[in-house]
């Protein structure tokens, strides 16, 4: 058994990839629910309509698409210049903190402008927790993807401290909560859901603009191509670097200032629950292209929402959903091999190879 | 006497997707002959050298080793039929010393006895007449002393049929002559050598027979006595070919670019260039010739700004251009194309389109932050229209083109950005003769119109032909610069050695105007 680079994967094979391994996915799910002592099929029909069967459920499930499509579109302009930013996490969680300072801590900005001054102050925070790492990358060469994971829990414990020791509201009876957002400091409703999702969508158009149409896109794309060619071009390096993980950390950042002031009302250590590890996934799957991140992220949503409502609806416990979504994330995960090598079997006559090049 | 076929390749067809990389290919090679397979690129040398070392398996057709009709499914297979090939890259382990790497492919060498293995290889190499030190480590070894490892390499594994890819390319002319000796030794010895080449005067050198393709399929095999080059290039190209360069004459201009005194250094603090002062003018083409690795890309680097200067000056147009940023240096019309070896390293983007990649230079003097690619659009139509550069569209990634496009683009972009001075190393690497000369054309136009050109070539011929002066550069240091009318290629090649100008002039390779 040989394995081969594909030097190049047409869109028709991606494809049939990809939906090859969501069906494996499904074939080895039905096995562990059959296992389980479930019907497979009425398992998966209740994953959709736990997803998508009622306006409860769509909203739902858009809640859980908002968070996850701004975090991927942070870390899509990380991964376009190959620097991997795992932090999306930690950058979250500043970006929620900061905002959380504006609105519980000052109290002498005019209420029109709290909300405001949060998702700048969210982005701003989001973004320097990623430009330490991209400082320490551009200069000294040192590893990204250690760092941002690192600052990951310095942040986690940060908020974690905050929650139970000065931030603690009195008012709880030593249940360790901050204290709610005051009116101001809440995203508005709008047709029943939040903001964000006109944010998300908003700025799926201008990272996709930004990312295609302006020169700071061009020159991330071509430092992630290739810095020697960069550096040829008359490209400085070293900003474009930082400018990239500032905008990534800034939009995982907002990502926080939604989920606290749209979703939780107020800032807590698991504010985050995941987004940004989802998002590294869901960024990756999209090709790192930001209006597909926004259709994986909704197909996304939909196996955490669907995950979620059959536990209660079917008593499935959460862990075996949990094996259950990580099933179909290992299937579709483990697809990408296939995407990138495929495997030819040298007893049998090798099937001919894409898009190569005669010698 | 009949000669033993060692090599019979009959009707061998493969595909790759919708490009038949070979068609139809008949190939056979005899025992004790060197076998040049010559073609331009793409005609399908390598894919056909691959099935028989077993990278890769015919679509159709059959193979027959030492008369017995075989399937070769993998590289340890050719190997134990006695199938060697000799890559372009060494696949040599530096730290080691020659004989642990030769010492390496042994299967179970854990429990070899090391003197009998270095007996074997000695006589191996007592066999063919080879020279190497044993106990030196790959290292410190030269180019040349490493190709030779990599042949006892093959030779100690039981190899009777070599393969040798490009095997002159990094090679000076003496060197060459050496490799040559040693092929021949290898041909008296019993063994097939077939040696892939693109280079006209090697073939008529070194080969008994050469076969011949074009665009996937066999054209010819001929007797390389009863052959001569015209034949050979009208065979390979499928078109009359004129072979030689005319030098245009052009104007001398003003001096355009002094180096005086750089000094550079590599890694652990070497000088790669040391002490280097020459100038360029106007309308002057100045060819620099070494083996690779002389300073040649340092060079180039240096003065794009690409690369830290120790000490010296480069002066371009009376303005000290060291420490300025490469896209100051764009701005004051330089340009510089380095075509590496992997074809692609520097100066394009890969996965991006010929629009973008015109891009890459321009976008800065656009206004605003956004991009319009309207521009870069018609440059890169111009620029395909001029080099005629062949592309299924102009928003096919680059990567899909073949290599001679690729460098097409690249050129094209440069010489469309109408620069002062144009830094060019090896333009035509890999090229087919048509589009190599079709370079050597767009260079000397360039030239005419009073653009100051620094080329670094690897063709010696090339380099005389074209070029107005050369400058030969040996490990960092000019060994000469002479005019290229009044030097020969042996010349050259001293120099590139390291010898010294006056030196030459005593054995009468240059001839002093």
């Amino acid at each position: 058994m040989q394995i081969i680079n594909r030097p190049g994967t047409s869109i028709k094979q991606v494809i049939t990839i990809r939906v090859i391994a969501i069906m494996a996915a499904a074939v080895v799910s039905s096995f562990l629910i059959t296992l389980l002592g479930y019907n497979p099929l009425v398992v998966f029909s209740n994953m959709i309509k736990g997803a998508l069967g009622s306006n409860i459920r769509i909203k739902a499930t858009l809640l859980e698409m908002i968070p996850l499509t701004i975090a991927s579109l942070g870390i899509i302009i990380a991964f376009k210049m190959k620097l991997w930013n795992i932090g999306g996490e930690g950058q979250i969680l500043m970006g929620a903190f900061d905002a959380s300072f504006i609105a519980l801590k000052v109290d002498w900005i005019p209420s029109f402008l709290v909300l405001p001054v949060m998702f700048i102050v969210g982005f701003l925070a989001g973004g320097l927790w990623a430009f330490i790492p991209a400082f320490f990358k551009a200069r000294f060469g040192a590893n990204e993807t250690i760092m941002t994971l690192m600052l990951n829990y310095i942040a986690i414990q940060w908020i974690t401290y905050l929650q139970y020791g000065p931030w603690r509201d009195p008012k709880n009876m030593g249940f360790p909560k901050i204290p709610n957002f005051p009116k101001e400091a809440l995203l508005p409703q709008i047709f029943g859901i939040h903001a964000g999702l006109i944010i998300s969508l908003v700025l799926v158009v201008v990272i996709t603009w930004f990312m295609k149409k302006t020169k700071k896109g061009f020159e991330i794309a071509v430092v992630g191509e290739s810095v020697a060619t960069a550096k040829y071009a008359g490209m400085d390096v070293f900003s474009v670097i930082i400018t990239a993980m500032l905008i990534s950390g800034g939009l995982c950042g907002i990502t926080g200032v939604i989920q606290t002031s749209g979703v939780n009302k107020t800032l807590t250590f698991n504010v985050s629950s995941g987004y940004g590890n989802t998002a590294i996934i869901t960024a990756w799957l999209s090709g790192l292209s930001a209006p597909w991140a926004l259709l994986v992220s909704f197909l996304f949503a939909i196996l955490l929402q669907g995950g979620s409502y059959i536990q209660s609806a079917l008593q499935i416990p959460s862990s075996a959903a949990d094996v259950l979504q990580g099933m179909i994330l290992f299937c579709i995960l483990g697809s990408e091999f296939f995407v990138r090598y495929k495997v030819r079997f040298t007893a049998k006559k090798p099937v001919s190879n894409g898009g190569a090049k005669a010698c | 006497m009949e000669k033993t076929v060692f090599v019979e390749m009959n009707n061998i067809c493969k595909t790759f997707g919708v490009i038949r990389a070979n068609r139809n290919i008949n190939f056979r090679v005899n025992q004790g002959e060197i076998h040049a397979l010559l073609g331009e690129n793409g005609a399908g040398k390598s894919t056909l050298v691959n099935m028989l070392s077993g990278i890769y398996t015919p679509d159709a057709g059959s193979i027959e080793i030492y008369g017995k009709p075989v399937k070769i499914h993998s590289p340890r297979q050719a190997f134990e039929l006695g199938i060697g090939m000799i890559h372009q890259h060494f696949k040599l382990i530096d730290v080691l010393t020659a004989a642990e790497n030769i010492l390496l492919s042994e299967k179970g060498s854990l429990f070899l006895s090391e003197k009998e293995a270095l007996k074997k290889i000695q006589k191996v190499m007592e066999n063919y007449g080879l020279l190497i030190d044993l106990s030196k480590k790959i290292s410190d070894m030269s180019v040349s002393e490493k190709q030779t490892v990599e042949i006892i390499k093959v030779l100690y594994r039981g190899a009777k049929i070599l393969i040798l890819d490009e095997p002159t390319a990094v090679l000076t002319p003496q060197e060459i002559e050496k490799l040559f000796v040693i092929l021949r030794n290898l041909a008296k010895g019993g063994c097939a050598v077939i040696i892939i080449t693109h280079k006209l005067n090697e073939v008529m050198t070194i080969s008994d027979r050469v076969t011949v393709l074009r665009q996937g399929e066999t054209i010819a095999t001929l007797d390389t006595q009863s052959t001569n080059y015209r034949e050979l290039t009208e065979l390979m190209v499928g078109k009359p070919v004129d072979l030689t360069i005319e030098r245009l004459p052009s104007k001398k201009g003003n001096l355009m670019l002094e180096v005086k005194n750089l000094t550079v250094l590599g890694e652990h603090q070497v000088k790669v260039l040391d002490n280097v002062t020459f100038d360029l003018y106007g309308g002057e083409i100045l060819g620099v010739a070494g083996v690779a690795g002389s300073g040649q890309k340092e060079l180039c680097e240096s003065i794009a700004g690409l690369y830290p200067v120790e000490s010296g000056s480069i002066v371009f147009e009376d303005e000290n251009i060291v420490g300025l940023n490469p896209r100051e240096i764009i701005r004051k019309g330089i340009s510089m194309s380095f075509i590496p070896e992997d074809r692609l390293g520097m100066g394009l983007i890969p996965s991006m389109d010929m629009v973008d990649n015109m891009l890459l230079k321009d976008y800065v003097n656009q206004p605003g932050i956004a991009i319009d690619r309207k521009p870069a659009r018609q440059k890169a139509e111009r620029v395909r229209k001029r080099l005629n550069i062949q592309t299924p569209g102009l928003s096919t990634p680059i990567r899909k083109l073949s290599g001679g496009n690729i460098q097409k683009v690249l050129l094209g972009r440069e010489i469309d950005s109408n620069p002062r001075l144009l830094i060019t190393a090896y333009p035509a690497r890999g090229l087919d003769i048509g589009v190599s000369y079709n370079i050597y054309d767009l260079l000397q136009e360039q030239k005419q119109k009073g653009v100051g050109i620094l080329y670094i070539g690897e063709d010696l011929d090339v380099l005389i032909e074209l070029c107005d002066r050369i400058m030969v550069l040996c490990d960092g240091r000019i060994t000469g610069i002479v005019e290229s009318k009044s030097i020969t290629k042996e010349g050259l090649g001293l120099l590139m050695a390291g010898e010294s100008l006056t030196a030459l002039e005593k054995e009468e390779h240059l001839c002093r105007l």
